[in-house]
């Protein structure tokens, strides 16, 4: 798959997961209306829409100033030697990638971790931890910024932001439901037609976040091997990459300062968590990150290209 | 019945001359501002060289003439019209940029001058960025040449004059490498 593929893809997903999350939205209101009011007026439905549709405005052009703000990033100045690194190496691959230079961040946090957020390679940042900066050298760090590019160029970060900002609110949603559910039934009696639609909104509201916590974490496995491969397109340095995301491991402390809500958008992991590193159905099926070995290795076939070229 | 047909037809192409045209020139437009990136460094590494070789030339008395051919070099890259000649000039410049880098490692003195590290920290991006810069000008150019060249928007680029690009042909790897050789000495 091509650059231009990559991004009409994510450019699309984003586009459907919006509407995905309108129309669970809608059927949460819906769902209360009839609760409270026997579906004689339409009353929650719009109210439910409108808070969708203004969480997916603000998503969109706050997000990338949420998840910052949450990991408590500060901008960088350039006033020390490593962060001077920073804004160098982060300009020589926007000039590879020809993309605008990205705004740079620092999390104050000791373990090694990155990622980027934005909407668009006009509007995108990219934040690293202090430690991070600590431990790699300029090669290796100039590969986790080329692979933080990477998901810039191909408008992950706009799919991986909306992910964030809206499984915030489908949590908020689902649990709004339990509760109405709770007293509404209470208050209700069960006639036949309405026994159903109630379960089924029951199910919506169980299995709404669990669908949008799977959507997050198929959204970001795939993309880490493709951006891992653009890291390698733009240093023509894939070991550098490999070396930085074998240090990034080694780190046994999580990163602390990144919520976990952000997971999905960082190199590695935040909370080191084992499922990542095995194969199989479930961790397949829950794991944010593919297991490192996994990516070393196909790193490691990459250099092996360059070299043989 | 086949008069529509046929001004179907012809609108068809026109179309796509159109969609064409716009796309060379949008290509050309890219390879321009790629070449201004080149450019934008290389500025900037002429004017860092000089600054560079003065904060070193009071530690390095036994390299006046490295220090020397440094700034000829330099010099003589600046002097440089052609693509082709600059490309030359380029890699000869980077050539002894790199030997300079080399026999820095044996003063420890300047590790300890940070603005020495700062300086040499700059340079070390710089080349980087020419080199980066190079590489995203020879990918543009290249789609460019191919768009001019292939049938049927070859046609389109002959009708209104559409000029290859240059590409820059110098051993890229090597030049990369340039600054990083700190081994053998």
């Amino acid at each position: 798959m091509n650059i231009w593929e990559q991004q009409a893809r994510n450019r699309r997903n984003t586009v459907l997961l919006v509407l995905l999350f309108l129309v669970m939205a809608a059927a949460v209101g819906y769902g209360a209306d009839y609760l409270f009011f026997d579906g004689q007026a339409l009353l929650l439905t719009p109210v439910a829409a409108a808070i969708a549709i203004v969480q997916a405005l603000v998503g969109y052009f706050t997000g990338d100033k949420i998840a910052l703000a949450l990991s408590r990033a500060y901008p960088v100045t350039g006033r020390t030697f490593a962060e001077r690194q920073l804004i160098n190496v982060t300009e020589e691959m926007a000039i590879a990638a020809g993309i605008p230079m990205p705004k740079l961040y620092i999390v104050p946090d000791p373990d090694p971790n990155a990622f980027a957020t934005g909407r668009s390679p006009r509007h995108a940042s990219v934040a690293v931890t202090e430690g991070l900066l600590q431990r790699l050298t300029r090669d290796e760090l100039q590969a986790v910024v080329a692979h933080e590019i990477g998901h810039i160029r191909n408008y992950d970060i706009r799919l991986m932001t909306m992910v964030a900002i809206l499984l915030g609110t489908v949590l908020v949603l689902s649990d709004f439901v339990r509760r109405a559910l709770f007293y509404g039934v209470n208050r209700r009696r069960r006639d036949e037609g309405g026994a159903v639609l109630l379960v089924l909104w029951l199910v919506l509201a169980i299995l709404a976040p669990i669908a949008a916590y799977l959507i997050a974490m198929a959204v970001s496995r795939q993309r880490e091997y493709y951006a891992d491969a653009t890291s390698a397109e733009l240093t023509r340095n894939p070991e550098a990459l490999i070396r930085a995301l074998q240090k990034i491991a080694a780190a046994v402390a999580p990163t602390t300062t990144i919520p976990q809500s952000l997971a999905h958008m960082c190199i590695e992991d935040p909370r080191g968590r084992a499922i990542n590193e095995r194969t199989g159905f479930w961790s397949e099926l829950f794991a944010t990150h593919p297991p490192l070995h996994k990516r070393i290795e196909a790193l490691r076939k990459m250099a092996y290209l360059t070299v043989a070229s | 019945m086949a008069l529509w047909i046929v001004l179907a037809a012809v609108a068809l192409v026109v179309l796509w001359g159109i969609w064409a045209y716009n796309r060379l020139v949008s290509l050309r437009n890219q390879v321009a501002n790629g070449w201004r990136q080149i450019d934008v460094q290389l500025k900037r590494r002429y004017d860092l060289i000089p600054n560079l070789v003065n904060a070193v030339r009071g530690y390095m008395k036994y390299e006046q003439e490295t220090l020397e051919r440094v700034i000829q070099a330099r010099n003589q890259a600046v002097a440089a019209r052609s693509v082709g000649e600059a490309a030359q000039r380029e890699a000869e410049l980077a050539g002894v940029l790199g030997r300079l880098f080399a026999l820095m490692e044996n003063y420890p003195e300047l590790k300890a001058n940070q603005n020495v590290l700062q300086l040499q920290e700059e340079l070390t991006s710089t080349e980087n960025k020419i080199a980066f810069a190079r590489q995203f000008y020879n990918d543009v150019a290249t789609k460019y040449n191919i768009a001019r060249e292939t049938f049927p928007s070859n046609l389109i680029a002959k009708l209104f004059g559409f000029q290859a690009a240059e590409l820059f042909a110098v051993a890229d790897e090597r030049e990369r490498e340039a600054p990083q050789v700190s081994l053998g000495w």
